[in-house]
């Protein structure tokens, strides 16, 4: 066969082709590169043991940390949490043991709907639900935005591993004369339980990060407070205002609680990424 | 007595699972409410009119409209390729070694917070285009896509960090719409003698409905994404074609002025602006889940970042 100019520029184009997807990749690691880079410049020499153990301090003055906001971060997830765990498992309980129903149709697609609803929108919510008519700002406020912004995230997981389950073992808890409820809490939950767990750190990770619907929830706090009836401070609230100040030391300080930030989150990335290649081999192994 | 029991189990679940129907109905309803001052003074004028005056209790919403759906165009616009070039390279090209830790890492973007994007933009981006502005050389400025003083602060360092922050969201999704190409339109491709390329155009135009669907949900990221904008664009409500020129999105201005917002007319604005993200966001979704739907029986996984692996257990 004969290789013709049409051939040599088809197979030119298919290489070039090939390239750029390449380059596609590369050109995506380029910011991620550099934003560690820079995270980890700027923020590491300022990350003193003092960073996570001191107030905040005045302007002018250098060091302190952000003892407070890291607390504050911890109870607005375990706030949020407590809040989507429950509600988002039992939900996905019923979506997947009543596949075709109605309502869980509805369900399924409310859920989608709130997990592209805007975060600074669930902000205007939790304003208007937990923040007006107390006319205070609340660490529970802030609890409710992040909460209201896991729970689809937690749903979706938990359905989405209580089907993985084999049938086999539901046939077994019926047929040893369980109820449906009892099959569910004793049987099918546990063997999806690693898994959602593991959803649930996924998503306690994504809002840890969040800052836009804390802005008039939660709001901040200068000093230390664990109290749930007053405006807490957050990590991610602290560097945006720190961010936005003009203070050489203020910036320094932003870069510290981003490294903060980031770590966190990659070391929840890492360790979801490991449960669930454990979780690939146990299945691949029991079914 | 168990059939009793199985019941009121399925009432129970059902309860707790419509709450999260309820909160949805919530947050439409709250929204509603929340601006029903300024949608009965302003009408539709408001999304008409460009004059953001607080004092004077003066509130249209033009400027903050055309900065999120400007910022979001330009946004996609330069994501798009991109996020196609990677999905294509993970899921027909890579070598298998490469693949999973590329996978990670690309999606490891999707992980990292606004407000960490938001600082990076701040001290690192900003800096670099301002220089980027300043050598523009003076012919091209006085064509109005790059006209205005170079800043650093505006739409292209808001498009630019939008850019990064949805690329792995649309990638994700694409990548998984091509692996559900069946393998077979490949195979037919190349036993017709066709080169890569064109057997990986066969796969893309196979799933051009979940590819758009792809890219529908970058979208609907854009145009909500609020804290790295709101630190790089520079938060001037102007309608301004240029570049360089510093502009507002609605997310932007919810954040910066909600705390402040004195009377009620003021918040009710702001919250009416909200009230249209909200329904541009749920309208841009839901086509994207349409088309989505359609292809893939099962949905795609919601999020990516950390959430994928935990779905792509199954």
């Amino acid at each position: 066969m004969k290789t013709t100019a049409y051939d040599l520029r088809r197979r030119a184009t298919s290489r070039a082709v090939e390239i750029f997807c390449a380059a596609s990749v590369v050109l995506a690691l380029v910011p991620l590169g550099l934003i560690l880079f820079f995270v980890v410049r700027q923020g590491l020499p300022a990350l003193r043991p003092a960073f996570f153990t001191q107030m905040p301090k005045p302007v002018g003055e250098p060091g302190g940390g952000m003892a407070n906001a890291m607390v504050g971060t911890l109870i607005l997830l375990g706030l949020a949490a407590a809040l989507a765990v429950p509600v988002g498992i039992v939900s996905g309980v019923f979506l997947s043991e009543y596949k075709g129903s109605r309502i869980g149709s509805a369900v399924r697609f409310a859920a989608d709907v709130l997990n592209g609803v805007p975060s600074i929108v669930i902000g205007i919510f939790a304003y208007t639900v937990a923040v007006l008519p107390f006319q205070r700002f609340t660490a529970l406020a802030g609890g409710l935005a992040l909460g209201v912004m896991m729970l689809p995230l937690i749903v979706r997981t938990t359905e989405e591993l209580l089907r993985l389950v084999p049938e086999s073992f539901r046939e077994g808890a019926l047929a040893l004369g369980a109820t449906r409820s009892r099959a569910v809490w004793t049987v099918i939950l546990p063997a999806a339980l690693p898994g959602i767990l593991t959803g649930v750190l996924v998503a306690l990770a994504r809002v840890a990060g969040e800052t836009a619907p804390l802005l008039f929830t939660s709001l901040n706090n200068r000093f230390w407070s664990t109290r749930l009836d007053q405006p807490i401070a957050s990590l991610t609230v602290q560097v945006y205002t720190y961010a936005n100040s003009p203070y050489d030391d203020w910036h320094r300080q932003a870069w510290a609680g981003a490294t903060v930030l980031i770590a966190s989150v990659l070391t929840f990335s890492l360790l979801a990424r490991f449960v669930t290649r454990r979780l690939e081999r146990m299945h691949r192994g029991t079914v | 007595m168990s059939k009793h029991d199985d019941k009121l189990f399925r009432l129970v679940t059902a309860i707790v699972a419509a709450s999260v129907l309820l909160v949805v109905v919530g947050i439409a309803a709250t929204l509603i409410q929340g601006s029903w001052l300024s949608l009965r003074q302003f009408g539709f004028s408001f999304w008409r009119t460009r004059t953001w005056d607080p004092v004077a209790g003066q509130f249209g919403a033009l400027p903050f409209i055309w900065g999120t759906l400007y910022s979001s165009l330009l946004a996609l616009l330069l994501s798009t390729p991109v996020a196609l070039g990677i999905a294509v390279f993970l899921a027909e090209l890579s070598p298998r070694l490469l693949r999973q830790p590329l996978i990670f890492l690309t999606e490891l973007l999707a992980a990292i917070p606004s407000i960490v994007y938001g600082l990076w933009g701040i001290f690192v981006l900003v800096p670099v285009v301002r220089s980027l502005e300043a050598a523009t050389p003076e012919w091209l400025r006085r064509v109005p896509l790059f006209s205005g003083p170079p800043l650093g602060v505006g739409m292209l360092a808001a498009a630019l960090i939008l850019a990064v922050m949805i690329t792995p969201f649309s990638a994700a999704v694409a990548r998984e719409i091509l692996r559900a190409v069946p393998t077979s339109q490949r195979e037919a491709a190349y036993a017709l003698g066709a080169t890569r390329w064109e057997a990986i155009r066969l796969a893309l135009y196979y799933g051009r409905t979940g590819i758009i669907g792809a890219v529908m949900l970058g979208l609907g990221r854009a145009l909500g994404e609020t804290i790295a904008v709101t630190m790089v664009i520079g938060n001037n409500p102007q309608v301004s074609a240029s570049l360089f020129a510093p502009q507002y999105t609605m997310a932007a201005v919810i954040a910066n002025e909600f705390t402040e917002a004195a009377d009620d007319l003021y918040l009710h604005a702001l919250v009416e602006i909200g009230l249209v993200l909200f329904l541009i966001t749920i309208v841009v979704n839901a086509l994207s889940r349409l088309l989505l739907w359609r292809v893939a029986d099962k949905p795609v996984a919601v999020a990516p970042s950390a959430a994928a692996p935990v779905a792509a257990a199954a």
